[in-house]
C-alpha cells in the first residue's frame, strides 16, 4: 500500500493541475469569477474527501467538472441562459475526460486565458499578484496574505476590487493576439518573478511560507512553459528560478544569517537540478531570441556550474553583464557588473565603477552592503563600517540584518 | 461596450512646440478622428476650450452652491476633449487610445454605466 503522505502529495499535485484548468473553463462558461471560484472550492473539498479514500479517479478533470456542474444547478437555475450554460458544463465535463499529462498542453487555452486576464496591465501589480496566486495557483486568501505580510482583509478587498474591475471595465477573457503577446507575456513573467523573489528572499518577515511561495512561482512558470513551449523567455525565467532553488539549502547558516555565495558550502547544492536547469536554458537560447531572463539565468548558471568561488569564470560573467546592460540598462545591473569587475581587477576598480551610481542607488541596501565589502577589501575599515551601517538601516529582512550585524560587530 | 475617453494634455508641452508643429498635430488628430468615426469606434465627442475658460460649481453639503473660476482639478495635465467609444472590450478601447496622435498627451478610459 502506498504511503499516506505520498497519496496526499499526489492528490495535491493532481488537484492543483486540474483546479486551474477547471476554474479557467468555468470562468469562460459562467462569466462570473466569484461563482466559478466558489464551485471550484466546493469541488476541491469534495475531491479531498473522496479521492483520499477512493483513490484519484482515472479522469480527475471530468470528475471535478461533473461535481461543479451538480453544485451549479441550484445556483444557476434562476439565471439567464440557464439551459445553455448547463449544456456547456455537461459538454465540458466530457471534454475533460482526459487527465492532464504533466507535460501536455491540455486545457491550454483556458488556463492561459485565466493567467493573462489575471495579469492584465489595466490591473495594479498588487492586484495581478493576488489574483494570480488566488485563482491560478489556488492559494487561499489567508495564504496570500501571509506570503505578503498583509492583513487578510486587505487581500480580500484587493481581490474583490480586481474582479469588479475585470467585469465593469470590460477586461476581455482571452489570450492576447500575436501583436500584443510580447508585451503581455512580459507582464505575466514580471508577476511570476516578483512572486518568486518575494518567496526567495523576502523583503520583510520571517515566515516559513516564503520558500513555498518561491516554489509556487516555479510551478506557475513551469505551467506557462508547458502551455507556451516556444517562448524562450518563459524557459529562461524557469531556468533562473530552478538555478536559485537548487542552491537554496546553502543560503542560510545555522543562526539564520544569510550566507553569501563565496562562503556557501557548494556540496549542499543540488548538482543534478543545476545541470537540468542549464540544459533548459540552452534549449531556450537555441530558439535565437535573447531576453533579460535568459541572460540572468546564464549568469547564475555560470556561478552554479563553478565548483568553487575561485573557479568562477569572471570574464564570461562580465561579458553576460555587458549583454544584459544592452537589453536592460539599469543601475542595479551596473552594480552587479561592478562586483564581477572587483573579482577581475580588484576592489579599487569596482569602487570606481560604483561611484557614478551613488545618486541613483542611495536608497538601495545592497548598494551600500556591496560598497562595505569592497571598502573593507581595499583597506578602509571606517568607510566599510559606515557603508554597512547605511545598508542595515535600509533592510528589514532578518537574514540580511543578521549578516550585516555580524559585519559590524 | 461604451467607454468615455478623456483626453488630457500638458499645456506646457503644447506651448513648447512651434505653431507649425501643433498645427500638424491638429491635422493628424482630425484625420485620426475621421478614421475612428468611420470605423464606428468613436460615436461622439468634442474638443473643449482651454482650461482657462472653465468654471467650477460646487454643491455644498447643505445643498447651497458656490461658483469659482477654473477647473475643479488643478494639475499639470488638463482635460482638453473627450470621445465616446463603442468597442467590444477594454483591449479594443486601449488600442484606440494608444493610437492617439498627439505626443505627450494622456488619456483615461472609463466605462459608461449602462442600465436596463
Amino acid at each position: 500500500m502506498a504511503d499516506r503522505s505520498q497519496v496526499d502529495a499526489r492528490l495535491a499535485d493532481v488537484l492543483r493541475e486540474e483546479r486551474s484548468r477547471l476554474i479557467g473553463a468555468l470562468v469562460r462558461i459562467l462569466d462570473d469569477w466569484d461563482l466559478a471560484e466558489e464551485l471550484v472550492q466546493d469541488a476541491a473539498v469534495a475531491a479531498l474527501e473522496h479521492w483520499g479514500t477512493e483513490g484519484i479517479p482515472r479522469n480527475p478533470g471530468a470528475w471535478l467538472m461533473t461535481t461543479a456542474r451538480r453544485r451549479a444547478v441550484d445556483r444557476l437555475r434562476r439565471r439567464a441562459r440557464y439551459r445553455e450554460r448547463m449544456a456547456l458544463l455537461t459538454a465540458e465535463a466530457r471534454e475533460m475526460d482526459v487527465p492532464i499529462a504533466t507535460d501536455g498542453p491540455l486545457g491550454a487555452d483556458d488556463r492561459l486565458r485565466l493567467l493573462f486576464t489575471c495579469c492584465h496591465p489595466a490591473l495594479s501589480r498588487e492586484a495581478q499578484v493576488a489574483l494570480t496566486l488566488r485563482t491560478v495557483a489556488g492559494l487561499d486568501t489567508a495564504a496570500v496574505a501571509r506570503a505578503f505580510i498583509v492583513a487578510e482583509a486587505t487581500i480580500a478587498q484587493r481581490l474583490v476590487r480586481a474582479k469588479r474591475k475585470i467585469r465593469d471595465a470590460g477586461i476581455p477573457y482571452r489570450v492576447p493576439a500575436a501583436a500584443e503577446l510580447p508585451a503581455r507575456l512580459g507582464e505575466v513573467l514580471s508577476v511570476l518573478y516578483l512572486v518568486f523573489n518575494e518567496g526567495y528572499l523576502a523583503s520583510s518577515g520571517d515566515a516559513p511560507e516564503r520558500r513555498e511561495l518561491a516554489r509556487d512561482a516555479e510551478w506557475l512558470t513551469s505551467l506557462v512553459a508547458r502551455l507556451m513551449p516556444d517562448e524562450p523567455e518563459v524557459l529562461g525565467l524557469l531556468a533562473l528560478m530552478r538555478l536559485h532553488l537548487a542552491r537554496a539549502d546553502a543560503r542560510f547558516g545555522a543562526d539564520g544569517a544569510l550566507v553569501l555565495l563565496p562562503d556557501q558550502q557548494r556540496a549542499r547544492w543540488d548538482r543534478p537540478a543545476i545541470a537540468s536547469a542549464v540544459e533548459l536554458l540552452a534549449r531556450a537560447q537555441r530558439m535565437g531570441r535573447i531576453g533579460p531572463y535568459q541572460v540572468q539565468a546564464a549568469i547564475i548558471g555560470l556561478h552554479a556550474m563553478a565548483l568553487s568561488w575561485a573557479a568562477t569564470p569572471w570574464q564570461a560573467i562580465v561579458g553576460q553583464y555587458d549583454l544584459l546592460l544592452r537589453i536592460q540598462p539599469t543601475p542595479v545591473v551596473e552594480l552587479n557588473r561592478a562586483l564581477a569587475i572587483a573579482e577581475l581587477d580588484g576592489p579599487a576598480a569596482a569602487l570606481e565603477a560604483l561611484a557614478p551610481l551613488a545618486d541613483r542607488l542611495d536608497g538601495y541596501h545592497l548598494f551600500h552592503a556591496a560598497r562595505g565589502e569592497l571598502l573593507r577589501k581595499a583597506g578602509d575599515p571606517d568607510g566599510a563600517r559606515e557603508a554597512n551601517r547605511r545598508a542595515l538601516g535600509l533592510t528589514a529582512n532578518p537574514a540580511e540584518r543578521r549578516l550585516l550585524e555580524g559585519r559590524l560587530s | 461596450m461604451k467607454y468615455v475617453m478623456l483626453i488630457a494634455g500638458s499645456e506646457e508641452v503644447w506651448a513648447a512646440r512651434t505653431a507649425e508643429e501643433n498645427a500638424a498635430i491638429y491635422e493628424r488628430i482630425g484625420r485620426w478622428w475621421g478614421e475612428q468615426s468611420a470605423a464606428g469606434r468613436i460615436v461622439d465627442g468634442h474638443e473643449l476650450e482651454p482650461s482657462a475658460t472653465a468654471t467650477t460649481v460646487r454643491i455644498g453639503l447643505d445643498g447651497g452652491s458656490t461658483v469659482t473660476d477654473g477647473p475643479f482639478i488643478e494639475g499639470k495635465e488638463m482635460v482638453g476633449g473627450f470621445g465616446v467609444l463603442d468597442v467590444p472590450d477594454l483591449d479594443e478601447a486601449l488600442k484606440v487610445a494608444a493610437s492617439w496622435p498627439a505626443p505627450g498627451d494622456v488619456l483615461e478610459i472609463r466605462p459608461i454605466v449602462e442600465r436596463g
